[in-house]
């Protein structure tokens, strides 16, 4: 019963906002480099799920490295401590963030700078074949089957037995990993000197270039820091998920570069505010529409506010002045 | 002396399409020069060429004795050289601080930068009082200060202005030339000012060039050219 305000029905309903806000957070992390990249060289990154994809790879052979098994290779360690655990966590973030940043300031270097001055549609088209290859070096790596992904953190629960509510260590991972990166990122974009200068290129880089920024470092660097969020996204994903697959990268892809749009594609905080809303209308969807419901209501609710606000919820409605 | 920019047979365009001809123009240090001319003539595509921001076809371009076409233009300035552009740029998103610290992007003396943002507000004293807002809210006047101002944050020693007048109100305009007047007067800094409103432009510069159709059709000291019948025809509504 929805309408009975009893407390089996708000256990639920914090339940439900717990997961749907983790979910969402994850999401906001690839969602970022959706939107970051779009507002710089109005290009959108079809790609990007695909790295994410992969950066998920990247984390099972760090697993199977540090002897947990995975790929084809057996587990040598069982129980591993927690101090195990979080040193292959940070392993993890400290080889895929990296990796995935420089896969993506590559691919900007090798496929996009070449086409910068081209009409919009070559870039896009070109980002639609990188996610191809992406996928297909995804395929490679793991095969075509779902790949399990050794569940290293434990699904304990934090909170105490009569609350009626989970919160769990894998919750608090994704927590803990996710929200200072995006403070981090605000912070440095509000007030670095290279921030503002990735600011300064997106909203004119003819000007940006009088000033003296050297607008292709910045757009490089632009897609270095996206690429290293999504690297992050994928660590936490598949620690969190446990189960990952060649083809991941196109539904997560879809739910951030949703989640951008949703926010106001070129915008940070919308980026993260899309993120939220998309994990909180799954879980609520799910529970309280049916599991099925959910692609739909993402996709219906991204429809209504396009309709209304057609800059999404934080882009400017306000034409500025010229 | 040599002057501090020479720009000689300067060829450049967008696409297929030349915009410049044949262009050849100096200035000498501590002068004002000024480029005048109809829609289309040129005179956005020289002040680009100029900056990097449009690489030249054929021709040379030397500032300071620094050959620019080997010069990416973000480089550029780094030399002395800043634009205040057609449209006046500025960052719609930034604050009008964070504008005029872009202007100094390039520079790594935090103190100076502080002082020099200082001065920019006892010369615009407007911004001082905007300096929290989005530049994108700020009027047409007030941009254009901005746009000046974010170029005097170079520090540069030649300025190129391309159309600071542009739908202005007549008092921001005397202002706005009384200031590039009192930077060239008191600092000393070369300018290549590009106007549409040719009389007030002449009135400042001490040499002016007409441009037409990709090319420099006439050019002579300011009060000649201000004073030549076919001038005044065509550019100054006789």
């Amino acid at each position: 019963m929805i309408f009975a305000a009893d407390s089996a029905f708000w256990q639920a309903f914090t339940q439900q906002t717990i997961d749907g806000l983790a979910f969402g957070a994850l999401i906001a992390l690839v969602a970022l480099g959706y939107t970051m990249v779009y507002g710089i060289v109005e290009l959108i990154n079809f790609a990007h799920g695909d790295l994410f994809m992969l950066g998920c790879f990247l984390s099972l052979t760090i697993l199977a490295a540090f002897g947990l098994g995975g790929l084809g290779f057996d587990a040598t360690v069982k129980d591993p401590s927690p101090v195990y655990v979080a040193v292959i966590l940070l392993t993890c973030l400290l080889v895929a963030m990296p990796f995935c940043g420089a896969l993506n300031f590559a691919v900007d270097w090798v496929v996009y700078k070449p086409l910068r001055t081209a009409p919009k549609l070559a870039p896009l088209v070109s980002a639609i074949g990188v996610s191809f290859i992406f996928m297909n070096v995804g395929l490679f790596w793991g095969g075509a089957q779902d790949v399990n992904f050794p569940n290293l953190i434990p699904d304990t629960n934090l909170m105490s037995e009569g609350s009626g509510i989970r919160f769990t260590y894998k919750d608090a991972m994704v927590f803990g990993v996710t929200v200072p990166l995006m403070i981090g990122l605000t912070l440095f974009v509000q007030y670095s000197r290279l921030g503002k200068a990735m600011r300064a290129t997106a909203q004119n880089p003819t000007a940006a270039k009088l000033m003296g920024i050297d607008t292709n470092k910045v757009i490089g660097l632009t897609f270095a820091i996206g690429g290293a969020l999504a690297g992050a996204g994928a660590v936490v994903y598949a620690l969190k998920v446990n189960t990952i697959s060649y083809t991941m990268g196109f539904q997560n892809g879809l739910y951030a570069f949703t989640a951008a749009v949703l926010g106001g594609i070129g915008r940070i905080p919308g980026a993260v505010l899309g993120g939220l809303i998309i994990g909180l209308v799954r879980y609520y969807g799910s529970a309280y529409v049916g599991e099925t419901w959910a692609g739909a209501l993402i996709f219906g609710i991204l429809i209504l506010i396009l309709v209304f606000r057609p800059t999404g919820l934080l882009g400017s409605t306000t034409r500025e002045k010229v | 002396m040599p002057p501090i920019l020479e720009v000689a047979g300067l060829r450049a365009g967008y696409g297929p399409i030349d915009a410049l001809h044949d262009v050849s123009l100096t200035v000498d240090e501590g002068e004002i020069v000024t480029m005048i001319g109809a829609n289309g003539a040129g005179k956005t595509t020289t002040l680009m060429s100029v900056s990097g921001v449009v690489r030249p076809r054929a021709g040379r371009v030397t500032f300071g004795g620094n050959d620019l076409r080997t010069f990416p233009a973000h480089e550029i300035v780094k030399l002395g050289l800043a634009q205040s552009p057609e449209g006046r740029k500025i960052f719609p998103r930034l604050t009008v601080l964070e504008n005029l610290q872009m202007g100094a992007f390039t520079r790594k003396d935090p103190p100076g930068i502080a002082a020099d943002i200082e001065k920019m507000f006892g010369m615009f004293p407007i911004l001082n009082e905007r300096k929290g807002q989005a530049g994108g809210l700020l009027s047409g006047g007030q941009q254009q200060m901005l746009a000046i101002a974010r170029a005097l944050m170079a520090r540069p020693k030649l300025l190129l202005l391309d159309e600071p007048s542009l739908g202005l109100a007549p008092q921001i305009v005397t202002q706005i030339f009384g200031v590039i007047r009192d930077l060239n007067q008191n600092q000393g800094m070369s300018v290549l000012l590009v106007e549409q409103n040719a009389r007030m432009a002449l009135k400042v510069a001490h040499r002016g060039y007409v441009l037409e159709t990709g090319r420099v059709t006439f050019s002579d000291k300011a009060d000649v050219v201000l004073n030549d019948p076919r001038i005044r025809a065509a550019y100054l509504g006789e």
